[in-house]
């Protein structure tokens, strides 16, 4: 419970995390609140019935509160111009204010009376889309920093989120929000292309590093490192060098 | 959407941003082309003209296919720059068969180009309009052609809210130099454009319109001239597939007797992965083009054979089949032992 856990991926795509994340959560019975900035509804809904849970029922349960940025900012853009009885979560757009997504996220999974779920989860996929839409890192990270508050501690619920990231990255901010969320995590989970090139059967690596040194000061962070291969209902997980294709 | 890098001179770019026009008149959907270089009229009456089956040489055009193929010939001494990475909206419509083939030397015919419905937009005659929609600080030229994009989606029913006009067709965008100072963003100029987010904001705007639709885009950016490679970073990230082309035209690779059949490389830098867990499960990714009198192939890098006195010898069998890797209804063409539906 109340744990800040950061997946990272690096010259690879970790969206298949998500994925598991999401339906891991879902499965287990939490409130899920799922920024989704970067895919539509239906992309995670396709995978989600692969893994053998539907995000449509889980949304009209009220188990799960799913905000589509795509969707949402074609609102925001074409919409009609009466205001919304509430400002829209991607008000960040033109006012460069993270403060919505927020209000939205807290309101989210505030338990309802009647709310039977275990606790509350927020995923985001992904964070760094902020800054590309016009969020300064500072932002970022408050808005980070607002929301453990309120659903690690207050609500003793679970935080996932999603970043790129590339090693000589020109990309400042991206690697300043980066490293400062690395630092705050209780979990990284860091999916890397392997360094060696593209590989048929090891279509990557993954870095598991529990950070143990967060909570104690004495305890040493534990590293641990697979290799994994996606397949198109699951993910394999092996030991490094140790894949199907070579033994 | 399709994220093209231009190449320096925006010949091969630009081919295959017709090509991919010109498989969208072939299968009938209907087109917008945006540009503020050049006005889409004059873009969609370069079209290559199709190859039949039957008739191998169609009418028309043979000015104009001399003037291109000149053309041609003088893009030759330039430089390849990266071309930009496209991306690709997936589109909905299956085909029987699997894209078509293009003659480059010979120009579509303009019964072809009219049997479907196109719209255009040319920056330089929409700015007298005022762009209605919240700019969210977004470039103005952007925004309007945002709106103009989100207008005919809507007007044209791409995107199923009137049930009246049920589309069996998809819409095919191509937008031209996207990011040049001609659409009045700075960031091909400077290291620290003055606005850092119009092109991302207008990106994820765009991806947000065309998941919501029946529509594919294709964008060529000039990825050369912009120096903040974050902002490419970012840009790659909001893509679905991203293509580079790089030409050997001036490089040192001209000489290069490995290349030596080859104008130019493709640089696959990602690939769509839409509605489903798997990654890449491409088998190659070193793929090279080349630009023969009539055709343009993009062909597995193939290495001749190493005949010199030196031991190692590296070269790759070339396999057919790498025609699910871009799955998306660019209708660029191979003919060949080396196969590459795009």
């Amino acid at each position: 419970q109340g744990r800040f856990t950061l997946l990272r991926d690096t010259r690879t795509d970790g969206s298949f995390l998500v994925h598991h994340f999401l339906s891991f959560y879902l499965r287990a019975g939490c409130k899920v609140c799922f920024v989704a900035l970067l895919q539509s509804f239906s992309h995670y809904n396709i995978v989600a019935q692969k893994l053998g849970v539907s995000l449509a029922a889980a949304k009209e349960r009220g188990q799960l509160v799913f905000l589509e940025g795509l969707k949402s900012c074609l609102d925001l853009l074409f919409g009609e111009e009466e205001q919304p009885a509430q400002p829209s979560p991607l008000q960040f757009l033109s006012t460069s204010d993270l403060r919505a997504l927020f209000d939205f996220v807290r309101v989210s999974l505030t338990p309802a009376d009647g709310d039977s779920w275990k606790g509350p989860v927020l995923l985001v996929d992904d964070l760094s889309v902020l800054l590309s839409l016009g969020a300064a890192p500072v932002a970022v990270l408050d808005f980070i920093h607002y929301c453990r508050v309120s659903v690690c501690c207050q609500l003793k619920g679970n935080i996932v989120v999603l970043v790129h990231s590339n090693e000589d990255s020109e990309d400042e901010e991206n690697e300043l929000v980066v490293n400062s969320l690395c630092h705050h995590s209780d979990l990284i989970l860091w999916a890397e292309g392997l360094a060696t090139g593209f590989c048929k059967d090891v279509h990557g690596q993954i870095k598991i590093i529990k950070r143990l040194s967060l909570r104690q000061a004495a305890e040493q962070d534990l590293v641990q490192i697979y290799q994994y291969k996606i397949q198109d209902r699951n993910v394999t997980f092996f030991a490094r060098g140790l894949s199907a294709a070579v033994l | 959407l399709v994220f093209t890098e231009e190449d320096k001179y925006g010949l091969y770019s630009n081919l295959l941003f017709k090509y991919f026009l010109a498989e969208g008149v072939v299968c009938g959907h209907d087109l917008f082309v945006a540009s503020a270089k050049e006005h889409p009229d004059n873009i969609l009456k370069e079209l290559p003209a199709p190859l039949l089956d039957d008739t191998y040489g169609k009418e028309l055009g043979d000015e104009a296919a001399a003037v291109k193929s000149e053309d041609f010939q003088d893009s030759m001494k330039i430089a390849w720059r990266y071309q930009n990475l496209p991306k690709m909206e997936a589109s909905p419509t299956t085909y029987t068969k699997f894209g078509h083939y293009y003659d480059v030397s010979k120009k579509m015919s303009p019964e072809l180009c009219q049997s479907v419905k196109w719209h255009s937009f040319y920056l330089h005659e929409e700015l007298s309009f005022e762009p209605k929609m919240k700019t969210c600080n977004m470039n103005s030229g952007y925004a309007r052609l945002l709106q103009s994009i989100q207008r005919i989606i809507s007007q044209e029913g791409f995107d199923g809210s009137d049930p009246q006009k049920k589309r069996k067709n998809a819409l095919r965008i191509g937008i031209q130099s996207l990011g040049s100072m001609l659409w009045g963003d700075d960031v091909c100029c400077s290291d620290t454009p003055e606005d850092t987010h119009s092109l991302t904001k207008f990106l994820y705007v765009l991806r947000g319109l065309l998941r919501k639709s029946l529509s594919a885009c294709i964008i060529t950016v000039p990825a050369h001239l912009i120096q903040n490679k974050a902002i490419m970073e970012r840009v790659t990230n909001l893509s679905d597939m991203v293509v580079g082309l790089e030409s050997f035209i001036g490089s040192e690779r001209e000489t290069n007797p490995l290349y030596k059949d080859y104008h130019g490389l493709v640089h696959v830098h990602q690939i769509p992965q839409l509605n489903s867990l798997i990654c890449d499960v491409s088998d190659t990714k070193d793929l090279a083009f080349r630009l023969k009198r009539k055709l343009f192939t993009i062909e597995r890098l193939h290495l001749p054979p190493d005949l010199s006195d030196t031991v190692s010898r590296a070269s790759k069998q070339d396999l057919a089949g790498s025609a699910k890797l871009l799955s998306s209804g660019c209708g660029a063409m191979a003919i060949g032992k080396k196969h590459l539906d795009f």
